[in-house]
């Protein structure tokens, strides 16, 4: 008997998202469960009840109808007092869960004797869990949003352009922050036509800023910003104080702002504050992506676009949600990887089982509750490795570019003695055995291994095969020896009658 | 024909041998090199028929032999497929290499040159060193052709104590070659002549059979220069330029590409003469298999694999043995041209071994009538990577494995390879999960953004080109 998945309609206001898409409910068939998808679940998102009724789910009316009838839940937000009481005892539940901030929440689900997997604790250090990050998809998603509202409240073009009516300057772009709703922002912004600058304390990613097209603007202050697993820390006050002076300078050149700036657990950072947003020129945007946790300006009305001293400042809370059909389809994804890992260990391939195997890291940070047990947070990981020191084996790589003329690297000054202290004696036990004759043909064949060597040093590599087949053809010269050997004339008068 | 117009036609001779070499440089002067040769060598032959070592007795065996061996060799290289090209050029090695022993034994018996006290040494010694590199060159082409064409399996053969058997042997061969100088009559020579016979001919089994199929491009190349020595040592032994120059031009060739083969595997020239690489192989892939890539592998279909280039701007194709084992490269070309026709920028990327011989993905693709202008060598290459959307791998595996940069303590360590895990995402070709023929495991298809599209490379090729039309 195969396990249900059931998909019920979000409840939280204005969320239009749906865990799963009806092209992933056809994938999840194939993996062995039957899915059941609550009447209207997808409509916020554009995917009709008959697109899922198509693609294979059973549709049902009704939240406590498809509760009662689901042994694995997939959501996006966690659920409600209320849809938690609906929940089948010892069922699991698998969406975002935050359980940091939510206890109580922990403590009800604990009390159904569930399991929960919450896809906010994935370990995203781990490159096998990042098909399951769903926290990566969402916000790119969100980055990508964030633009579009930018541009959106914004009165120019994003591009520069020459036009007959006169020309046109591109809009600058100040984002702040390169995590990955920072750099998907980049991305938007380039592809529209922006010049676009960034900042984040953490220097390791202005690569990939620069990557994207960006550019990245230093604040001028020596401090490594990297903290654990990936995120920003608290940067000290010397740097802070550079860090403003940086904000205020790119506050009074760019036409608009985006800021993604996030540290775990703390208050989102104040980049950006009131005498910033009046430096600004009117008509500017700045879209605040932190204004969930309090914002990164100090102007920001979470949930709301305002406009104050002529810059609209958008605060929007839900940019995700705003692209429903795109962030379902990516989340959808993500947790269907994650249903493939738990059936990765099951006994029967394709019995619609799942097994929520602790052993695997992946599966172990992000379990919080395991048959009502309370199992977060995961045990702290055995010390982790330094960051990677550069590997040396990248290094000699170099050392094979080119295909130079000449061999390779030029041999030590050692070694080029010996090599011409041998040479030389060989020589001279040659020069002073052997018989001028030989002498002669010698001097020809060193001479000729000069030459090949130069000669084929020019050759392109392309060319190498041709090249071996003709010097095949060419050592075919030995029939000469053979022709030679065939009827040599005969020494001490002609014995032979052509003699 | 006097002696001295032989002399200067051999000039002449040499000159386009040279210039043939030369023309090599660039496709579009190849071809002209190539003609060079061939009235290089007409020349050659001429001269030597019509000169003073060859009597009118000769003629009409020479002709009879001509006619005989030249449409064999006529109708092989008519008859062969592109593919099989490492298995034509091994095998005329081979003949190269019996000719230099024939003539050497002939030259021993002949008795129309008499020599003296050192002259006399040296030509004995020339004789000797001439049979040794032709009958190794014999014994290990034959080898190397068949572990080129299947007949002989891939994987390297090595006895225990090898390195000791190939000392013992040539310390033998030394030994031997004491008792020869010394021998009185032609008759006592002829005892440690053919005991040196055998003994390089089982050399050269033993050398060939120790080298693991990944090697072949370097052992090719390196029993084309054993051919040319093998020449060069027949042209002293009959005190004939015309071979010594033509030999080392084709020895010092062969080396070169070999010590560029090897560069390009990052191994050492000596190892792979020595015999046995292939196989440092054994214990560290056993060790490496502990430190199994995680992850999984992701299946893509050919339907799939043609949305993915449809919706590129950035394609390189990595083409491998498979793809000319598959015969695939005019589908690949006419995939290239659909998707440049759409605006995609394909290029070509070709690891200096990737196929069995130097050189060999550059001679399908440009069968194929692919512009050379888009393939591009490993060095030009590799920077593109991280900008690529997708790479595309048809039927390679060795030289994209990530562990030679990644893992210092897989067998392939440190050779340079192509980083197609850079792209976006990377495709790759390939019949089923098998290890590549350096039998190290790949972690590359276990990466995320790896997708891997098994069947026969022609077969899903075809497939992804109608996907791609429709």
């Amino acid at each position: 008997m195969p396990l249900v998945i059931g998909v019920p309609k979000e409840t939280a206001a204005g969320e239009k998202r749906v865990a799963t898409v009806p092209e992933v409910v056809e994938k999840l068939i194939k993996l062995g469960f039957a899915v059941a998808v609550e009447s209207g679940a997808g409509d916020a998102a554009n995917f009709s009840d008959d697109a899922y009724r198509a693609a294979g789910a059973d549709v049902i009316d009704g939240a406590a109808a498809l509760w009662a009838k689901s042994d694995i839940v997939l959501k996006v937000r966690g659920p409600s007092a209320e849809e938690v009481g609906l929940m089948k005892e010892g069922g699991t539940l698998v969406s975002f869960i935050w359980p940091a901030q939510n206890p109580e929440l922990l403590q009800q689900l604990a009390a159904k004797k569930a399991t929960v997997l919450a896809i906010d604790s994935l370990p995203r250090t781990l490159s096998r869990a990042q098909k399951m990050d769903a926290l990566t998809s969402m916000a790119s998603v969100a980055g990508y949003r964030a633009v579009i509202e930018a541009a959106n409240a914004f009165g120019r073009f994003f591009n520069g352009q020459i036009t007959a009516a006169g020309k046109i300057p591109p809009a600058k772009v100040f984002i702040a922050g390169a995590g990955v709703a920072g750099l998907a922002a980049i991305g938007t912004a380039v592809g529209l036509g922006a010049i676009v600058r960034a900042n984040d304390t953490r220097a390791e990613v202005a690569d990939q800023v620069v990557s994207l097209g960006g550019e990245f603007v230093k604040v001028d202050y020596e401090e490594e910003g990297s903290g654990g697993g990936g995120y920003a820390k608290v940067m000290s006050e010397g740097f802070q104080q550079a860090q403003r002076e940086m904000y205020a300078k790119q506050a009074r050149e760019v036409d608009i702002i985006i800021t993604t700036a996030l540290i775990p657990g703390k208050p989102a950072p104040r980049l950006i504050t009131a005498d910033m947003v009046k430096s600004m020129k009117p008509g500017s945007v700045i879209v605040d992506m932190a204004a969930e946790q309090g914002g990164n300006c100090e102007l920001t009305e979470p949930g709301q676009a305002v406009v104050k001293h002529g810059v609209t400042i958008v605060g929007y809370t839900d940019l995700v949600s705003r692209l429903a059909k795109q962030s379902s389809t990516l989340y959808s994804n993500n947790l269907l990887r994650l249903t493939e890992e738990l059936c990765k260990t099951q006994k029967v391939k394709g019995d619609g089982t799942i097994d929520v195997n602790m052993e695997d890291e992946a599966i172990r940070g992000l379990t919080v509750i395991k048959e009502g047990a309370i199992t977060w947070p995961p045990p702290p990981k055995p010390a982790a490795p330094p960051p990677a020191a550069p590997k040396p084996a990248a290094a000699p790589v170099p050392a094979a570019k080119g295909h130079g003329h000449g061999a390779g690297a030029p041999a030590s000054g050692m070694s080029a003695a010996i090599l011409f202290g041998v040479a030389a004696a060989l020589f001279w036990f040659i020069g002073a055995n052997a018989p001028t004759a030989f002498l002669g043909h010698f001097t020809v064949f060193v001479l000729a291994c000069f030459v090949g060597y130069m000669v084929v040093w020019n050759v392109t590599p392309a060319l190498h095969t041709p090249l071996m087949s003709v010097t095949n053809a060419i050592s075919s010269i030995i029939a000469i020896g053979a022709l030679v050997q065939i009827a040599p004339p005969l020494l001490g008068g002609g014995r032979g009658e052509w003699g | 024909m006097s002696e001295s117009l032989t002399t200067v036609a051999y000039l002449g001779a040499t000159i386009l041998f040279i210039l043939s070499l030369g023309g090599l440089s660039n496709p579009e002067s190849s071809r002209r090199g190539n003609l060079y040769g061939m009235v290089g060598m007409a020349i050659a032959v001429l001269a030597t028929v019509f000169g003073p070592r060859v009597t009118a007795a000769g003629i009409p065996w020479i002709v009879a032999a001509m006619v005989v061996g030249g449409s064999i060799g006529l109708y092989a290289a008519r008859t062969v497929k592109m593919t099989q090209m490492p298995e034509l050029v091994a095998i005329m090695h081979s003949l190269v290499g019996l000719a230099a022993c024939l003539v050497g034994f002939a030259s021993y018996i002949d008795t129309s040159i008499v020599l003296s006290g050192a002259e006399k040494t040296i030509h004995e010694i020339e004789i000797y060193i001439g049979i040794l590199i032709g009958a190794v060159t014999f014994s290990g082409s034959v080898i190397a052709f068949g572990k080129l064409s299947g007949r002989i399996g891939g994987k390297p053969l090595l006895l225990p104590a090898r390195h000791m058997l190939n000392l013992a042997g040539l310390l033998v061969v030394i030994w031997f070659g004491r008792e020869f100088i010394h021998a009185e009559t032609v008759q006592a020579g002829m005892t440690p002549l053919i005991v040196m016979t055998v003994i390089a001919l089982l050399f050269g089994i033993h050398m060939v059979m120790a080298i693991g199929g990944a090697d072949m491009p370097v052992v090719v190349s390196m029993l084309n220069s054993y051919s040319g020595w093998a020449a060069a040592a027949t042209g002293f032994m009959l005190s004939n330029d015309l071979l010594i120059v033509t030999g080392a031009l084709v020895g010092s060739s062969g080396a070169i590409l070999s010590y560029i083969m090897c560069r390009a595997m990052n191994r050492n020239f000596i190892s792979v003469i020595a015999g046995g690489f292939g196989t440092g192989g054994g214990a560290p892939a056993a060790a490496a298999g502990d430190a199994q890539p995680a992850g999984e592998v992701v299946p893509i279909s050919a339907v799939e694999t043609a949305e993915l280039l449809r919706e590129a701007k950035h394609v390189i194709i990595v083409p491998g043995y498979g793809m000319a084992v598959a015969q695939a490269q005019h589908t690949v070309f006419e995939i290239t041209t659909h998707l440049r026709g759409m605006g995609v920028n394909v290029r070509f990327g070709i690891h200096p071994v990737a196929g069995r011989m130097p050189g060999h993905m550059n001679v399908l693709l440009a069968e194929a009538k692919v512009p050379y202008d888009i393939v591009m060598e490993m060095d030009e290459i590799n920077e593109d990577f991280p900008d690529t959307d997708v790479a595309m791998v048809i039927g390679a595996n060795d030289i994209v494995n990530p562990a030679a940069q990644e893992d210092p303590a897989s067998p392939i360590a440190g050779m340079p390879v192509l980083e197609v895990w850079k792209a976006r995402t990377s495709v790759v070709m390939k019949r089923s999960m098998a290890s590549g023929y350096a039998g190290v495991d790949n972690p590359l298809f276990y990466k995320d953004n790896n997708r891997m599209l098994f069947g026969d490379a022609k077969k899903m090729l075809d497939e992804v080109l109608v996907a791609l039309k429709s």
